[in-house]
């Protein structure tokens, strides 16, 4: 039988079935011990964080339309893919992300206005990663990121900064990427020089069905999470809208990246609930029983299930509603009052040393504006 | 005693082995310096350019990679964001293609994109060019994709103490350094001062006289300025007195030393092995005649390769500009009789 990348028969670790039942399937069992660490409060605390991004995502597809940004890369129907790894990083980890890691970046620390400010074309990017949890730049060529991140995790093996037998000190790296930019040749190559190399380093696939019109099955015959056997390591398939076993299986793959067995691969079965972005239209390509089916598997609708049903205080899930209106309140009005930067700045950090061509054009461009001022006078 | 007091090492080296020195160097004096290619190792790479070296420092420093270009570069630019200064080397010339996204979409812009934060200071050294007889996607002359590419400087050496000492410049630059190595002089020798501070040394970006004349200006750089030379010292049998410019460093281009020399002698020519389409040439034509067009005696003249795809190695002495194609550069840029009717008479 022929495989097919969306082929369910694969085993898939699932936590947290649809309806909010906590109830580990075979796969999951390695994964449980891991899942067991986590409090009441780091429940409430992925919940928290699901609900404010996904209000958060609809407030800045609004500015889009608004005319305030150029453009808005939804990240609907990913938050517990997203949030369930993002808790498994440690404080030392280092983040490659692609670009629909909103709440990652989020968790690390960085200010959300920051991508809204690179969406409205002031920058691009912008952000220092060390000040901002390590959070590397969002990269638009699909997989160049998981090659950045293969040879920072290589540095950290150079640095003596991993396998050290201290889990609170050893590094390692977690790149995000998805089923398109699996078929661009640089994902292949970092898989190889991570294997290569054995370099402290999670993979983590989401397959969210769709690379723009695109679907999951055009980019693979096979199922992701079987490709890191093929290269030599460690892989596991997820649901990804399974926010344990997001964070679990993340853990397990980055705690034994620490202690020097190597890397892994995580194939995080979820969808693209919104369109690949604000100018995408999905309709033209999409079925909307399909959308139907995935949007009953919302990971946010069975969070809260799993929440209610442990007896969580409807006074909470109301702060949390209350709080993801004004974190969203607060981004939409801080973007407003973004500016842009002085127009010099193009010319700055081209090089890091003085550059002759750059200083001549600079010079010209001062000079040519002047000149205006001068005719104004 | 003062460094300018201290015993000077000199020795005669090859220019593969001046490069040798000079990563040999790097390496020794910063901990973060750390070579990436495909046989550079155990091998000591096809060329023998980075011999002994992993043997001398280890393989944490001088890495064998998988056979992947892009994969050498993209990991070269994660090293960067570490600290390290990573120098990568491309094998061949030809082999640079799959690892081009990953130089001009990323080792190119990230300082830029980081708002100056992150440093990419890697060194990418590519043997190019051709005249060694070598099979297809070994002779060829990248250059212009790079020259063209905001964010990154080229430089290309074309004798052993250059090669040695702007190795150790290009590494120690903060910005990313394509190093352009004229293989078919890999093993032209020359004496080496080895213990020459950086800081006592001319810039990476400057050009250099190597030939002074009056009457035509001739630059040329990597593995045509020893072509070059030889063509100013048999125009002299005719009495015209060249003067021969190694650029060194193709981006930025070093206009002041270049306008100096037009202003006195009004003329110039232009060699390399590329192409001229969209070439360094054009743009060097180009810049010259904006800057000093009332000072030029005649349009500037490109001595080129032909814009075909490299041709089959047997074939390439007919591709390559070799003296006597720069000798009739030197001619029409002087106004002399058409040097095509003297072709014709049997040059």
């Amino acid at each position: 039988m022929a495989a097919n990348s969306n082929d369910f028969s694969v085993p898939t670790v699932q936590l947290l079935a649809p309806d909010g039942t906590f109830a580990p399937n075979e796969a999951a069992e390695e994964f449980v011990p891991y899942f067991e660490r986590l409090t009441d409060a780091d429940h409430e605390r992925f919940y928290r964080e699901m609900v404010v991004i996904r209000r958060f995502d609809r407030e800045a597809a609004n500015l889009q339309r608004q005319g305030q940004l150029a453009l808005w890369v939804p990240s609907h129907g990913q938050e517990a893919a997203q949030v369930g790894s993002a808790f498994a990083t440690r404080p030392q980890d280092h983040i490659f992300p692609s670009y629909r890691e909103h709440v990652v970046g989020k968790m690390r620390g960085l200010d959300v206005v920051d991508v809204l400010r690179m969406l409205k074309g002031l920058t691009l990017g912008g952000w220092v990663p060390e000040e901002n949890g390590n959070f590397h730049l969002y990269t638009l060529v699909l997989a160049s990121q998981t090659l950045h991140a293969t040879g920072y995790a290589m540095g950290m093996q150079f640095d003596g900064a991993t396998a050290t037998g201290d889990p609170e000190r050893d590094e390692a790296v977690i790149v995000y990427f998805g089923d398109g930019a699996s078929s661009q040749g640089d994902a292949s190559e970092a898989l190889v020089f991570a294997a290569s190399y054995q370099t402290p380093q999670v993979f983590f696939l989401q397959n969210n069905g769709w690379a723009i019109s695109v679907p999951a099955s055009r980019q693979s015959r096979t199922p992701f999470a079987l490709r890191g056997h093929g290269f030599g390591m460690r892989s596991n398939r997820i649901d990804g809208n399974d926010v344990f076993a997001s964070y679990a299986v993340t853990a397990k793959h980055l705690d034994d990246a620490r202690a020097g067995r190597g890397p892994a691969l995580i194939e995080a079965m979820t969808y693209r609930v919104g369109a690949h972005t604000t100018a995408d239209d999905p309709t033209k390509y999409r079925l909307d029983a399909d959308l139907a089916d995935w949007v009953a598997k919302d990971p946010i609708v069975r969070l809260k299930a799993y929440l209610e049903n442990r007896g969580v205080a409807q006074s909470f899930l109301d702060d949390v509603e209350q709080e993801a209106a004004d974190f969203a309140s607060d981004a939409r009005k801080r973007a407003l009052e973004v500016v842009a930067p002085d127009q010099d700045v193009i010319f700055d950090n081209v090089y890091a040393e003085a550059n002759a061509t750059l200083v001549e054009e600079r010079a010209w461009f001062e000079a040519y504006e002047a000149s205006f001022e001068e005719a104004q006078s | 005693m003062t460094m300018l007091d201290a015993p000077v090492d000199t020795q005669t080296l090859t220019l593969a082995n001046a490069i040798n020195a000079g990563l040999r160097r790097a390496l020794h004096d910063d901990d973060k310096v750390v070579l990436l290619g495909e046989d550079i190792g155990t091998l000591g790479g096809v060329y023998r350019v980075t011999d002994g070296l992993q043997r001398e420092f280890g393989a944490r420093r001088v890495v064998d990679t998988p056979l992947a270009e892009a994969g050498i570069l993209g990991t070269a630019v994660g090293l960067a964001y570490r600290g390290y200064r990573p120098v990568c080397e491309i094998q061949f010339d030809g082999f640079i293609y799959p690892a081009f996204d990953q130089i001009v979409a990323q080792v190119a812009k990230l300082h830029y994109r980081t708002q100056g934060a992150v440093r990419m200071p890697i060194t990418i050294r590519v043997p190019f060019g051709g005249g060694i007889g070598a099979a297809e996607h070994h002779s060829e002359s990248p250059e212009a994709y790079f020259t063209h590419t905001s964010g990154l400087r080229v430089v290309a050496v074309s004798n052993p103490q250059d090669a040695y000492t702007m190795i150790r410049q290009a590494i120690a630059s903060d910005d990313p350094v394509l190093y352009f190595e004229p293989k078919r002089r890999y093993h032209q020798k020359a004496p080496v001062e080895l213990d020459g501070s950086l800081s006592l040394t001319e810039p990476m970006g400057s050009a250099r006289v190597v030939v002074p004349g009056d009457d035509v200006t001739l630059l040329a750089y990597g593995p045509l300025v020893q072509t070059a030379t030889d063509a100013a010292r048999a125009a002299t049998a005719d009495g015209i007195s060249v003067e021969v410019i190694d650029l060194r460093s193709l981006a930025p281009v070093d206009y002041a030393t270049i306008e100096a020399s037009v202003r006195r002698t009004g003329r110039l020519v232009i060699a390399h092995e590329a192409g001229s389409q969209g070439g360094v040439g054009g743009e060097i034509a180009a810049s010259v005649t904006e800057r000093c067009f009332s000072y030029l005696e005649h349009a500037p003249v490109r001595v080129t390769g032909f814009d075909v795809p490299y041709p089959p190695s047997r074939l390439e002495v007919h591709h390559l500009p070799g003296l006597d194609r720069i000798l009739d550069g030197v001619d029409r840029a002087l106004g002399r009789s058409n040097s095509l009717s003297e072709l014709e008479a049997g040059w």
